[in-house]
Order: structure tokens, then sequence, then C-alpha cells
């Protein structure tokens, strides 16, 4: 049987660069695939593209790519990821400089576009999921569609060596070249499910092989400061071994698969993608040695006939201020900063569209209601006001404790910053056009 | 007992709902888990989370339970004001619970 190797090279944007390199170098690899894009990302990068028609894409494309395009392509190992963000054209023309600035000609590179849907439905009376409301109450300034494999498995067919993506939905940066090792049909639910449950379980790299997995004494992880990103040897028929180079920190144990297969998935029969309807209720992992588990058993049906939709939004400004207390009744000083501030706010009538206390340490984070007497508390205030000038005030009542409010206050920090928050809404999966524009170094 | 000697626990999010996931260690544990670990018991342990809506899915292949929780995440991570916007600790939380020895 057929089988091809696909690795990880990053979950997210900010990601290490050399287990990319260690895996290329040492994976034995055909695709490494790099998963980069957080939903808001892509928002932020058309305001980016907005300010430079030649930025919008990763900001870390370039010094990853200069770090594993030479070996990768030394190696024949394909390169397919979604640092494109706003502007897939952008990041292949980057791609293709770094390649000639490194002496590597004749690299062909191809950038999938289709996902932004902005011009199309901006002003449309489209429902939000998730919430009330609809397209029409809010002014987007981003509106991507989440693509599937399919225009990835294209662009490798034409031959591309390296693909840059928008938004596409993440398991399918990985379903892409299996479509295309495999000559998978676009109605093969089984074998789609099966690829994408693989991509799923990849996607977030580190986190797979011991990464957010570690819990001291009960889940240990050795060699956290060099964890190994993730590779799987994917068959003709859906089913993969996943491993990781050896020698590499982490461990990729059964219980840490279970967890990375169920990350993010709300009803585990119907998780929804552009390609297919997976089911992992039938899903079997199992290990298989040390650092291997082996993925079989996913079904599908038939894909949704509805494209999700990302739409980024200005949402007005969000001030914070912190100041720390320690000590005997650090908790009681604590409170009585927020009720301060609290009053203050009250008295100023700023105008908050939603405001916030916090006594970090105590009940931030902490959602049980139980809360011990703490050696230290930190008192957080923030809001999301509709004004900048009003969101600084935030930050401003809060640093005026210094000198105004309980005794020992320290460590005052503030922050404002503009938010750009993210809806979802569906369209109709023909309003959506992907294609494919290639280039060569 | 506590949750945490029988399980673990993963948490992730999708816009305004917080979803957590929790494994047995075990085969004996796992159905200790489904029992002890009911949406009621769940809701009152985050209480503070008041979600809208709790769905509850059992998994047997994996041994776990997964619980998706909607309307906890202050409108989602894009625009909470919340110190921990995903909800990302919210699993270890859990695994405080009292389970009542078997």
């Amino acid at each position: 049987m057929k089988t091809i190797r696909i690795g990880a090279g990053a979950g997210f944007a900010g990601d290490r660069i050399e287990p990319a390199v260690e895996l290329v170098e040492q994976g034995e690899l055909d695709f490494l695939c790099f998963e980069c894009l957080a939903e808001r990302t892509i928002a932020l990068a058309q305001l980016a593209r907005q300010r430079d028609p030649a930025a919008g894409y990763d900001p870390r494309l370039e010094r990853r790519m200069r770090a594993v395009l030479g070996p990768a392509m030394a190696r024949g190992v394909r390169i397919v990821s979604n640092m494109g963000a706003a502007n897939p054209l952008a990041a292949m023309e980057a791609a293709l400089a770094v390649a000639r600035e490194q002496g590597l000609t004749g690299i062909r590179m191809a950038a999938v576009l289709g996902d932004d849907v902005l011009a199309s439905i901006a002003g449309e009376d489209l429902p939000l999921l998730d919430r009330a409301g609809s397209l029409s109450d809010l002014k987007p300034i981003s509106a991507n569609a989440y693509l599937g494999a399919f225009p990835i498995a294209q662009a490798l067919a034409e031959g591309a060596q390296v693909i840059f993506t928008g938004r596409v939905c993440d398991p399918a940066l990985f379903l892409g070249p299996m479509i295309h090792a495999f000559g998978w049909a676009e109605d093969d639910w089984t074998r789609l499910a099966g690829g994408t449950a693989i991509g799923h379980l990849l996607e977030c790299a580190g986190q797979l092989t011991g990464g957010y997995f570690a819990d001291p004494g009960y889940n240990d992880v050795p060699g956290l400061a060099r964890l190994g990103f993730p590779l799987a040897e994917v068959n003709e028929d859906g089913t993969a071994m996943l491993t990781k180079v050896a020698g590499t920190g982490g461990r990729l144990s059964l219980a840490n698969a279970r967890e990375q297969a169920m990350y993010e998935i709300l009803d585990p029969a119907r998780y929804l993608q552009a390609d297919v309807v997976a089911d992992f209720t039938t899903l079997n992992l199992a290990e298989a040695g040390p650092d291997r588990i082996a993925v079989s058993g996913a079904t599908g049906h038939p894909r949704p006939e509805s494209l999700k939709v990302s739409v980024g939004y200005r949402d007005g400004f969000i001030g914070e201020g912190q100041i720390s207390y320690a000590g005997p009744g650090a908790l009681a000083r604590g409170q009585l900063a927020l009720d301060i501030v609290a009053e203050r706010v009250a008295m100023q009538r700023l105008a908050v569209d939603d405001i916030r206390y916090d006594l970090i340490g105590v009940n931030a984070v902490n959602a049980t209601g139980r809360a011990p007497e703490p050696a230290e508390v930190r008192a957080r205030v923030a809001a999301r006001c509709a004004d900048r000038a009003t969101a600084a005030e935030i930050g401003a009542e809060v640093e005026a404790l210094y000198l105004n409010g309980p005794s020992g206050g320290g460590g005052v920090t503030t922050t404002l910053r503009e938010v750009v928050a993210v809806a979802s809404v569906l369209v109709p999966r023909g309003a959506v056009a992907p294609s494919i524009v290639h280039g060569v170094s | 007992m506590r949750l945490r000697d029988l399980a673990h626990a993963r948490t992730g999010d999708k816009g305004d709902t917080s979803q957590i996931c929790v494994f047995a260690r075990g085969p004996a544990q796992f159905s200790q888990l489904e029992r002890a670990l009911t949406t009621e018991r769940v809701a009152a342990h985050l209480a503070a989370l008041r979600p809208r809506r709790i769905e509850r899915f059992v998994l047997p292949n994996f041994q776990a339970v997964n619980f998706v929780l909607h309307g906890v995440l202050s409108g989602g991570v894009t625009r909470s004001l919340a110190l921990d916007a995903h909800g990302k600790t919210l699993g270890a939380q859990l695994l405080d619970m009292e389970i009542a020895d078997a």
C-alpha cells in the first residue's frame, strides 16, 4: 500500500521554528504543513494589507522560509501553509524572494485565492451563527470563507512545491496532500473523514506530542524545551501511524492523542468541514509502540451545502489596568481597590459597553467560586468602550490607585487596544470560487 | 477522591462556546466517570460560568465524556474582557471536583 509522510511544522503563528527544520532533516517527509492562522489573525492581516498592499501575510513567513526552504527543497519535501493570511499572493512573492536570495532557482510556488468574500457579502442580511444579530449590523473589515482541501490538491497536481493559502479549514492543509497523492474522490466520505481526522490530530503540532499535556506527577512529559513536532505516515485507505523524530523531546502517548482528537470538537459525530462531515465516534486510536499511535476508523457523511465565513469587524476599544496587593489583608485591599474604581466609573459616567472587575489569584479565571485567602492578589479592571479616550480612562483610574487607593498597591500596568472581533455566517458553497496562481523563483 | 485522580482533560473554544473533554485514565475509571459526571454536577462545579445550555457526549472509543458549554466565553475570545478569554483553564478546574469512591 502506498504511504506518504506528512509533518506538522507549526501549530500557530508564533510557534517555534526549529522543530520544523528537525522534521525536514530527519523525518523523511513528503510534505510539511504549517498551520499559522488563528480566527482573528486574518482580520488583523486585512488591516495590515489596507495600509500596505504588499503586506497582509504572516509576519514570520520569511523567517520560517529561510529556515526550512533550502533543506525542504533539497529533499523533495513540499510545503503547504495558510501563512498567506489576507494576502496569499504577496506571501508567495515573499517566499519566492527568499528562494532567490538563497540561490534556489526554479522553485515552483502557488497561491490559493478565493476565500476572501468580503466584496460579495458585505451589507447582506445574513444571520450570525452562535449569537443574535445580522451581518448587516456589523462594519466588516474582512470576510473569509473556510475553503476545503481540493484547491490545495489541485495546486500540487499542477506542480507547486510550496503553496500558500488564506483561510482554509485547518485539517485541509494536511488533507490536500493526501487527496493529491492518493487521488481520493470528492465524494469518498470515508477516506476524506480519515484524512480529516489525521489532519485534525496534526494541526496543532506540538499539542499532539506532549505540549499542553504535562501535569507533574499526573501526566509527566520529558523534554518539553526540545519538543518534537509530529508526523503521520498516511496510508491510501485513510488510516495512519502518528509518530515523531527519534530523540526529540515530548511524548506521543495514547492519552495525549485522545485529548488532541477531541480538541475543539463539539458534537463528535458531526465535525463540520468544507469537504466532509466527519464522525469521530468511530475513530480508533491505538498505541503501536513508543511514540507511535495508529489512527483508523473515522467515518464520514456528505459535505455541508454551506461554507462557514469568518467576518472580522471593529468592535471598539478595550482599556485595562492592574495593580497588586500582598501581605495580611491583601484580599480586602484588592477588593477595596476594585470598589473604588467602580464608584469612579459610575461617578464620571464613563461610557463603557461592558466592564469587568477581577481579583487575579481569586476569581479572574477561577469559575468554581471556591477561593482560599491568597498571599497576594492582583486587582484588574477591563472595559470595552466605543471610544478610545474612554477606554484609556480605565487604566488611568487603576494607576491613580497608587496615591488614592488602598495601602501597599504596587506594579501597575495599563493597556489599551482596538478590538477586532470575529463573527461567523454561512454562505452557499456556489458563492465561493477558489482559484490558483503559480509562480517560479 | 478528586476527578483529577481518575481523569485528565483538555479544553477548547469555538466562538462563545467552551468545550471540555474529560478522559478516564483507564476502563474502570471510565464507568465511574460516566456515572459521576452529569451536566448538573459540571454546571454546579463551574458555577460562575452560568452556561446558556450544556451538551454532553459520551465517547466510549476514547473513554471520555465531552461537555459543550454554550454562552460562557463573554461573546468569544476576540471581544471578551476575561483574563483567560479562551477559557483554557476550565478543564483543570473541573478536575478539582470531588467524586464519591466507587
